[in-house]
C-alpha cells in the first residue's frame, strides 16, 4: 500500500463531469434475466434526504457472471448487460436503477447470495462508503458470508431491500442511511 | 478504522485502503461531514469476485476532444484564463502502471464558477468552457489533458471560506476496490493551509500527494504551463488475474 492517493469529496457539483443520461439503466432489449427496478432514498443523520449524493452499482449478470478477466466464466457473460451503473439523487434524495436480478456469485467458501455492490459518494463525504444490497426471501441469504459477518440482526437488516408490491416491474426499495439509529452497514475490504 | 469480523478464508486483517493517508468520515472542520459520517465502524471483509472485478473501459469511452477542455465546449471562441496541461501516470499499489484507466475530470472556470445550477458564486460563466473532460491512460498508464487553471471560489463552510483552486478527478482502475475520487491542487497555494477538505487528509505526506508539481518540461513554449500529477490506486491489479483467473 505504498503511496496511495488520498480520497477527496465529490463535492456538490459532480454532475458537471460525472452524470450523463442513461447511466442508471443497465439493460437493453436483449439482456437476459428478470428486469427489476431498484430505488430508494439516501438519508443523513438527521433523517433528512441527501439531494447531492451519487451512487455507483456493480453487479453480476443474471447468470452470476462478471464480464471481467478475473471471472473465469467471463466467456459466458451476457454481452447485453452493463454490470456498472451510476445515478445521482434528486432533490428528495431519491435514486433509481433499472437492472436485472443478479445470479449467485462464487465465494471463497460456497456461494454468495445475489447482491448488488454499491458505493455512495456525496458532498460531506471525504471518502466513499461501500455497502451491498441483498434481496428479501432469498434462501441463499442464510449462508451468505457477508451477511454472516454482520452478527447483529438489526444491523444486518439494513442490507436487505424490501419488495414494493403493485409495480409493473418487480421493484425493490433500498434506503441508505448514512448515520444514526438505522445506519446502513458499510464495509471495508482487506488486502 | 475498520473493525474486523471473523471470516472463513480471510487472508489478512489489514485494510486494502491505507487509512494513515485516507481521510476519516467525520472531520468536523468540514461541516458537511457532521451529519453524513457513519458512526459505526466499517466491517472488514475479505475480497471476493465482486471486489476483484470492476468496470473496464477502452477507446470507445472517449471522444476526440474529451481531453481538451479548451476546445470541447466551444461556442464562439476560446475560454478565458491561463491555459494548462496536466499529465501523469495512474499506478496500482504495487507501483505498476494501470493502462485503460478512465479518468473523468470536472472543475470551475478561471473565475471560480462551475457550470452548475447550484453554484451561486457571483462570478461569470464562460460560454466556451464546460469544465468537464475525460481521458484514458495509455499502455504505460499515462494520461494528459489540456484545460484552464481553475479559480478559487467562496463557500459557506465557515466565515470567509475559500476553496483552493482544484481539479476533481474520478478514476477507475480494473477492480471494484480500486475506485478513487479525489482532487488535484496547485503547488504553492496559500489557501491549502486553510482548507478543511484538503486538511481532512490526516497525514502531511498524504496531503502532498494531492498537490501537482509544476513541470517546465511539460510546459509548451508560447502556449501552456505544465503540471504533473500521478495517481496511485488502492489494490493490486495483477493479483486476481494471476491467482484467481
Amino acid at each position: 500500500m505504498s503511496n496511495q492517493t488520498p480520497s477527496q469529496t465529490v463535492g456538490p457539483f459532480f454532475h458537471v463531469g460525472l452524470i450523463h443520461a442513461g447511466q442508471e439503466i443497465l439493460v437493453n432489449e436483449h439482456t437476459r434475466g428478470q428486469r427489476i427496478l431498484v430505488r430508494g432514498r439516501v438519508l443523513d443523520g438527521a433523517g433528512a434526504p441527501v439531494p447531492d449524493a451519487m451512487l455507483e452499482i456493480w453487479q453480476a449478470d443474471a447468470g452470476g457472471i462478471y464480464n471481467h478477466p478475473a471471472d473465469p466464466r467471463r466467456a459466458q457473460a451476457d454481452p447485453d448487460f452493463s454490470s456498472f451503473g451510476r445515478a445521482a439523487t434528486d432533490p428528495n434524495g431519491e435514486y433509481q436503477f433499472k437492472t436485472v436480478k443478479p445470479g449467485t456469485v462464487p465465494g471463497d467458501d460456497g456461494q454468495q447470495a445475489p447482491h448488488i455492490n454499491l458505493r455512495v459518494f456525496a458532498r460531506g463525504m471525504l471518502i466513499h462508503a461501500i455497502t451491498r444490497l441483498y434481496f428479501p426471501d432469498e434462501t441463499a441469504n442464510d449462508t451468505d458470508p457477508v451477511l454472516a459477518a454482520v452478527p447483529d440482526p438489526g444491523r444486518r437488516s439494513t442490507l436487505l431491500a424490501s419488495a414494493v408490491p403493485g409495480e409493473d416491474l418487480p421493484t425493490y426499495q433500498f434506503d441508505i442511511v448514512l448515520q444514526g439509529e438505522k445506519e446502513t452497514v458499510f464495509f471495508d475490504f482487506s488486502e | 478504522m475498520a473493525e474486523t469480523a471473523y471470516q472463513p478464508g480471510m487472508r489478512t486483517r489489514r485494510s486494502a485502503l491505507d487509512w494513515t493517508v485516507q481521510p476519516p468520515y467525520l472531520h468536523p472542520p468540514y461541516r458537511g461531514t457532521v451529519l453524513r459520517a457513519p458512526k459505526n465502524s466499517l466491517i472488514l471483509l475479505p475480497q471476493s469476485l465482486s471486489e476483484w472485478t470492476g468496470p473496464l473501459y477502452g477507446e470507445s469511452a472517449i471522444r476526440p476532444l474529451d481531453n481538451d477542455l479548451t476546445r470541447n465546449a466551444t461556442v464562439n471562441g476560446e475560454p478565458l484564463g491561463e491555459r494548462i496541461i496536466v499529465t501523469g501516470r495512474v499506478l496500482d499499489d504495487a507501483g505498476r502502471p494501470v493502462p485503460n484507466a478512465l479518468i473523468e475530470i470536472w472543475q470551475a472556470n478561471a473565475a471560480g464558477r462551475y457550470r452548475h445550477h447550484r453554484d451561486e458564486h457571483p462570478s461569470p460563466l464562460d460560454p466556451n468552457f464546460s469544465g468537464a473532460g475525460r481521458v484514458l491512460t495509455d499502455q504505460q498508464g499515462q494520461y494528459r489533458f489540456t484545460s484552464i487553471r481553475p479559480g478559487a471560489y467562496p463557500w459557506l463552510n465557515h466565515d470567509n471560506a475559500w476553496r483552493p483552486p482544484h481539479i476533481h478527478f474520478s478514476v477507475f482502475g480494473t477492480q471494484f476496490i480500486s475506485r478513487l475520487v479525489t482532487q488535484m491542487y496547485f503547488p504553492g497555494d496559500p489557501l491549502l493551509a486553510l482548507d478543511p477538505i484538503f486538511n481532512g487528509v490526516p497525514d502531511e505526506k498524504g496531503r502532498q500527494r494531492l498537490v501537482a508539481s509544476y513541470d517546465h518540461g511539460v510546459t509548451q513554449p508560447v502556449w501552456a504551463l505544465g503540471y504533473r500529477f500521478d495517481v496511485v490506486l488502492c489494490g493490486d491489479r495483477m493479483t486476481p488475474f494471476e491467482n484467481r483467473g
